[in-house]
């Protein structure tokens, strides 16, 4: 299963400022094994959606250029503190990652 | 005759059969559980499209109009090309969505964030570029698409300087 996910948030300038940090290997199936001279199979996040109060804020695609072990940063605007943040992605193998965190 | 419709049928049963188990063992490992519904479905072809003008296209992106009120904060120089950090962020009011794409990679297309529900035209992520590239952003606002342009230089060997 994957690990969990962290989120930091912050309020600036009266917006949420929300940082999400993804565990994972984000693998591009570019890389090669240098002694079997296999290819690493790619594997990484393709889908992430947070949700502010069940209403979705960032629905974003990705490839695999994205670095390993993602990180997400983004801004609300007309944020409160105590807002219900739920955070989940999706990848190429079909595993799935759920957190929740509320605004600070 | 008969012999042969008989298997025919125990043939299909065992099939139904088949496929039921399969399903019950998806349901059971918790594969169908429905989770939040993403808006769209991954697109494909953008990410895996070769060239920068295709990729452009495919996102509805192709005669974007340069803009400089995007701003793409990233450094000049990468020392290393697996963790850039870049950081847009736009004076467009009315930001829909941001698109990163590198022009030199093997998929250009990096990442495309739709943005809605007061989330402001800004976005801070880390992404892998094999060599000197210029990046792009496409930003959509009002309908239309901006873009804008950096060149990040990737050094090899990661010793800086």
């Amino acid at each position: 299963m994957a690990e969990p996910m962290k989120i930091r948030t912050k309020m600036v300038d009266g917006a949420a400022q929300i940082f999400v940090l993804m565990i994972h290997p984000m693998e591009t199936g570019q890389r090669k094994d240098p002694r079997s001279g296999q290819v690493f199979p790619a594997h990484f996040i393709q889908h992430v959606l947070a949700t502010l109060n069940d209403k979705p804020v960032l629905d974003m695609q990705c490839g695999p250029a994205i670095s390993k072990n993602p990180v997400f940063g983004f801004r609300v605007k007309d944020a409160k503190a105590g807002d219900k943040l739920v955070v989940t992605w999706e990848d190429n193998k079909g595993e799935k990652a759920r957190a929740e965190a509320t605004i600070a | 005759m008969e012999q042969a419709r008989v298997n025919h049928l125990r043939r299909l049963i065992l099939k139904g059969g088949g496929a039921g188990g399969v399903l019950a063992c998806a349901l059971a490992a918790g594969m169908l559980r429905p989770t939040l519904a993403h808006a769209a479905d991954w697109n494909k072809a953008a990410f895996e499209s070769k060239s920068l003008a295709d990729a452009l296209k495919l996102i509805g992106a192709d005669g974007a109009a340069e803009n400089a009120d995007i701003l793409i904060k990233a450094p000049e120089i990468a020392e290393n090309g697996a963790v850039i950090p870049i950081e847009v962020s736009c004076r467009i009011a009315g930001a829909e969505s941001i698109a990163l794409l590198a022009e030199k990679n093997p998929f250009p297309l990096m990442a495309h964030a739709v943005l809605a529900n007061g989330t402001e035209g800004y976005l801070n992520t880390r992404f892998k570029m094999g060599q000197t590239s210029v990046v792009k952003v496409v930003v959509k606002a009002g309908g239309k698409h901006y873009i804008a342009s950096r060149e990040i230089k990737v050094t090899i060997g990661g010793c800086g300087g």
